[in-house]
């Protein structure tokens, strides 16, 4: 026990609880991007897959030739979004199911962020990213920060803050409340006027904007674009998603917005964990399979029998 | 205000069980009346609702709205108009949103939805004064979700919803059926006032013979995707359970078996 006591005050840990904060707010995105799709609009988008990646690719491209890192970026959220909004086309336009749709999509994504990569991987190493840029513009008006995981966390911590309250006014609008209806009750939102072909095109759009953020932003912390990156993120989101709810449960959007970010920071606490402890990073997927088990069967455990 | 005319509507077509749901039916109501519809399982009043509210397309025959040809209008296009109702609860209202989110979405029926907030100081006002009316402690429940509600509440809630923006025809899809008779009978009651005094055009599906005697303007009795009795005025308030049971008989030349239709009283 005291063994256990002395772990948790040593700079190991503090490491530890650095990294989290880092990947967590970067995953953040990730989070909250699954969690229209998962939550809102109740079926898992795999586009997630192909926008996650695509961001990253269309950011590194960009940067590589010298485009303005906030530009960059701006440019990888649009490219996720158009991609939600072709899964949501395929879908509604020719009567696709939905997991179907997204699965195409993500799929024909592959081809594309590999030409627009014009690799499979591509270094960004010697490129200015939009961390770099702030450290440099704060550093100009007379502020002293050094870049690095702390410098990272802040810039992304205050971006992820600001996506977090945007969506979650978004969802409390007229057209965010015949968003979220749409995934609960398509019906009765079509009876009060409301053509869901087009919310579900707002809905993915943003889902896979969102998410594309994500995938340019881990792109420029890890200094590299890899079209395998996006292997595996849905499983993350949903992960992330599931683990909120099992602490927060199911209540307003304002707390499922909040449950989604928590769920990416204990999701990256208990992998960075599991890493410490002596997985190697080839049992990452196997982890990530148990926790998601345990979020999903938790809750079910908790409640009594018949519930 | 809504005209119905040779409407036709075959389900399973080329298979075995193939099913005709409706089998020619036109039917005109005119603005401000109310009408009950009546009928055994399968005699088409529920496709009949629905034609109308859009979900089901007919294969031949029209639908007009105030004059309007909507036959092949998707549901969201016709919607303005038609408010509805049906009889499970969780079919109109969202059960994970809250009472003033829910009547936030029905106030804005057939209108566009922008940017603004959905729930604002002047909207919850209104929502409550509407509330109060219900008389089932809603007005204080605003920020309550909807699945938390009782049955009873959640007709009541879904009833306000469909005439919040006062539309031009409400159908009424027995929406009290699920309820237990003391709510359902609160239900009926609002419905009643609120039918009344913003004086709609209304089409209701019951199985209670005595609800489609007592209720409404005029009565319309179907039976195999056909109108078989239509009366209205004296004719109608003179019908009695009996004579319903002799007229379906002449109609359908089948003995009405039916417990759910003979039992409700």
């Amino acid at each position: 026990m005291t063994d256990l006591l002395g772990w948790l005050g040593s700079p190991q840990v503090t490491s530890l609880l650095v990294n989290m904060l880092e990947q967590g707010a970067l995953f953040g995105f990730l989070g909250l991007g699954v969690l229209i799709t998962f939550r809102f609009f109740r079926f898992p988008d795999l586009t997630a897959e192909g926008s996650y990646p695509l961001g990253g690719a269309v950011v590194a491209a960009l940067l590589v030739a010298r485009v303005n890192p906030f530009l960059a970026t701006g440019a990888a959220v649009l490219a996720g979004a158009a991609a939600g909004m072709t899964t949501a086309l395929v879908h509604t336009k020719l009567r696709i199911n939905n997991i179907i749709a997204g699965i195409i999509v993500m799929t024909a994504i592959y081809t594309v962020n590999l030409r627009v990569m014009g690799r499979a991987n591509t270094s960004l190493l010697d490129t200015s990213s939009v961390f770099d840029e702030v450290v440099q513009g704060l550093t100009a008006v007379g502020l002293t920060v050094r870049p690095g995981a702390v410098a990272t966390i802040a810039v992304t911590g205050v971006t992820l803050a600001l996506v977090a309250l945007v969506l979650g006014a978004f969802f409390r609008t007229d057209l965010g409340l015949a968003v979220r209806a749409t995934g609960e009750n398509e019906g009765m939102i079509r009876a009060l006027g409301v053509d869901t072909d087009r919310t579900k095109l707002v809905g993915l759009a943003l889902s896979n904007g969102v998410i594309a953020l994500s995938g340019a932003l881990i792109a420029q912390n890890h200094g590299f674009a890899d079209i395998g990156m996006g292997l595996g993120v849905l499983v993350t989101g949903a992960a992330a998603v599931l683990i909120g709810e099992a602490l927060f449960g199911d209540r307003t959007v304002g707390w499922w917005i909040l449950a989604a970010i928590v769920g990416v920071l204990i999701y990256r606490f208990l992998v960075a964990l599991a890493l410490r402890v002596g997985l190697q990073p080839t049992d990452l997927r196997l982890i990530t399979a148990v926790l998601l088990l345990l979020a999903l069967a938790i809750p079910r455990l908790r409640r009594p029998v018949g519930a | 205000m809504l005209a119905l005319e040779g409407l036709v509507k075959r389900f399973g077509k080329g298979t075995a069980a193939e099913v005709t749901a409706l089998d020619g039916v036109s039917l005109e109501v005119s603005a401000g009346e109310v009408v009950t519809l009546i009928g055994s399982n399968g005699a088409g009043k529920s496709t009949l609702l629905r034609t109308i509210l859009g979900t089901v397309v007919p294969d031949r025959g029209r639908v007009a709205l105030d004059g309007r040809d909507v036959t092949r209008d998707p549901v969201h296009r016709r919607a303005q108009d038609i408010g509805r109702i049906a009889q499970d609860p969780g079919e109109s209202t969202c059960a994970g949103m809250t009472v003033e989110e829910n009547l936030a979405m029905a106030g804005r029926r057939g209108r566009a939805r922008g940017l603004g907030w959905a729930v604002t100081a002047a909207r919850r006002a209104t929502f409550r004064a509407r509330l109060a009316e219900v008389g089932l402690g809603l007005e204080g429940r605003l920020g309550t979700r909807v699945g938390t509600l009782s049955g009873g509440q959640r007709q009541a809630l879904g009833l306000l919803m469909a005439t919040l923006s006062t539309p031009k025809v409400l159908l009424l899809d027995e929406h009290t059926a699920s309820l237990d008779p003391k709510a359902a009978e609160l239900v009926m009651a609002f419905t009643g006032r609120l039918v009344a005094e913003a004086r709609l055009t209304t089409l209701m599906v019951t199985h209670n013979m005595h609800q489609a005697i007592r209720w409404g303007s005029r009565l319309v009795m179907m039976h195999a995707g056909k109108v078989v009795l239509d009366v209205r005025g004296e004719t109608k308030d003179r019908l009695r359970v009996q004579d319903l049971v002799t007229k379906f008989y002449e109609a359908s030349g089948t003995e009405l078996t039916e417990d759910r239709l003979l039992l409700t009283r």
